[in-house]
């Protein structure tokens, strides 16, 4: 694949998502959308997480060394009980290399 | 710079611009761990220096870039990697949707640069300032300054992150691709405050964990899409007031 081609592409779709109604300043979505969307990154990064935490090199990783699974577990319940997302990175990150590193997973 | 203005006068443009950058400063922070991060995973996810730099210079999305990484190495499809940008970035017609009342007046030559700068960042301190009840005239400076700040941090950050995956070996193998799942945890676990959004997230995940192996990342697809289906039905069916967004 040229990767420039897929540069060019992202651009032109993520603009064309910010600049939707920007560009036409007297449209309104209809209802059901405006709807729909309030739930887009939800669903979206939902779907991005759920598997990156369960499954590790392509295969389901439902194990006691898998850190990703272990740490984010951990993530969600620092992000519910803070709702703050720097701490809710800071100390997702801090306990996910504690892990790798307790497991032996990392290259040092 | 001239002297504070009176209290009765609007902040000049000036004004408003360094208060958008200044206003931007948590949300910076919080953004240098991903633009090192992105820089540092790319070039093994097989983007040159080059395209690296040009990628967050042109496209300036960080969850649509940290996504198109781990596509990439997964050695999906170009129609896949753009699909699955489009649905990631749906959510900025959200943005632009609820900024359009406060734009609308400008003339294209603000609207453009402004909406290609609206990230997640820039849409939650912006929308902050427009809702404040001032009749300052000069709020698009504000927006400028907080979307400059954010582009320039994310351009810089991205530069470290190259330097540093090209001199620390094994970089792809420290699993810094969890901060990114970190962040997403950091921004969708506040958003769950109805049932709806719940089941959302919940029939996403699942949806999501039973797709895993459809080819080309459809499954990433399939689980979004049964997401907010269920998200807006409950909503429909139940009545409950709907969530506005921070």
């Amino acid at each position: 694949m040229n990767h420039w081609l897929l540069i060019i592409g992202m651009l032109a779709i993520t603009f064309a998502t910010r600049y939707s109604l920007f560009a036409f300043p007297h449209l309104q979505f209809p209802a059901v959308v405006r709807q729909a969307l309030h739930y887009v990154p939800t669903a979206v990064l939902t779907a991005i997480v759920v598997p990156g935490m369960f499954y590790q090199e392509g295969a389901l990783a439902l194990r006691w060394d898998n850190a990703y699974l272990l740490a984010g577990l951990a993530t969600i319940a620092i992000a519910g009980l803070t709702r703050h997302l720097l701490a809710t990175i800071g100390g997702g990150l801090l306990l996910f290399f504690i892990l790798r590193w307790q497991l032996g997973q990392l290259p040092v | 710079m001239s002297l504070a203005a009176p209290a009765e006068q609007h902040l000049s443009p000036h004004q408003e611009f360094l208060q958008g950058m200044r206003d931007m400063l948590p949300m910076l922070v919080g953004a240098i761990p991903f633009g090192i991060i992105f820089g540092s995973l790319a070039v093994s996810a097989g983007l040159t220096p080059w395209q690296t730099v040009g990628m967050s210079l042109l496209v300036f999305a960080g969850s649509a870039q940290f996504i198109a990484l781990s596509l990439l190495s997964g050695g999906a499809s170009l129609a896949v990697l753009l699909l699955t940008t489009l649905v990631v970035n749906l959510r900025h017609a959200l943005y632009s949707a609820s900024l359009q009342p406060f734009v609308r007046h400008l003339p294209v030559r603000w609207r453009m640069p402004l909406a290609f700068w609206l990230t997640d960042e820039a849409f939650a301190v912006v929308q902050h300032r427009y809702a404040e009840l001032d009749a300052s005239p000069h709020k698009h400076w504000y927006f400028l300054g907080a979307a400059l700040a954010m582009y320039g941090n994310w351009q810089l950050c991205t530069l470290i992150g190259l330097w540093f995956g090209q001199s620390v070996p094994d970089i792809a193998r420290w699993g810094l691709d969890f901060a990114m799942l970190a962040t997403f945890i950091g921004i969708v676990v506040p958003m769950l405050r109805s049932r709806p959004q719940v089941a959302a997230a919940l029939v996403a995940g699942a949806v999501a964990l039973v797709c895993h192996d459809l080819p080309y990342q459809l499954g990433l697809l399939a689980a979004a899409a049964s997401g907010i289906v269920v998200g807006v039905c409950l909503e429909r069916l139940g009545g409950e007031p709907v969530e506005v967004m921070p």
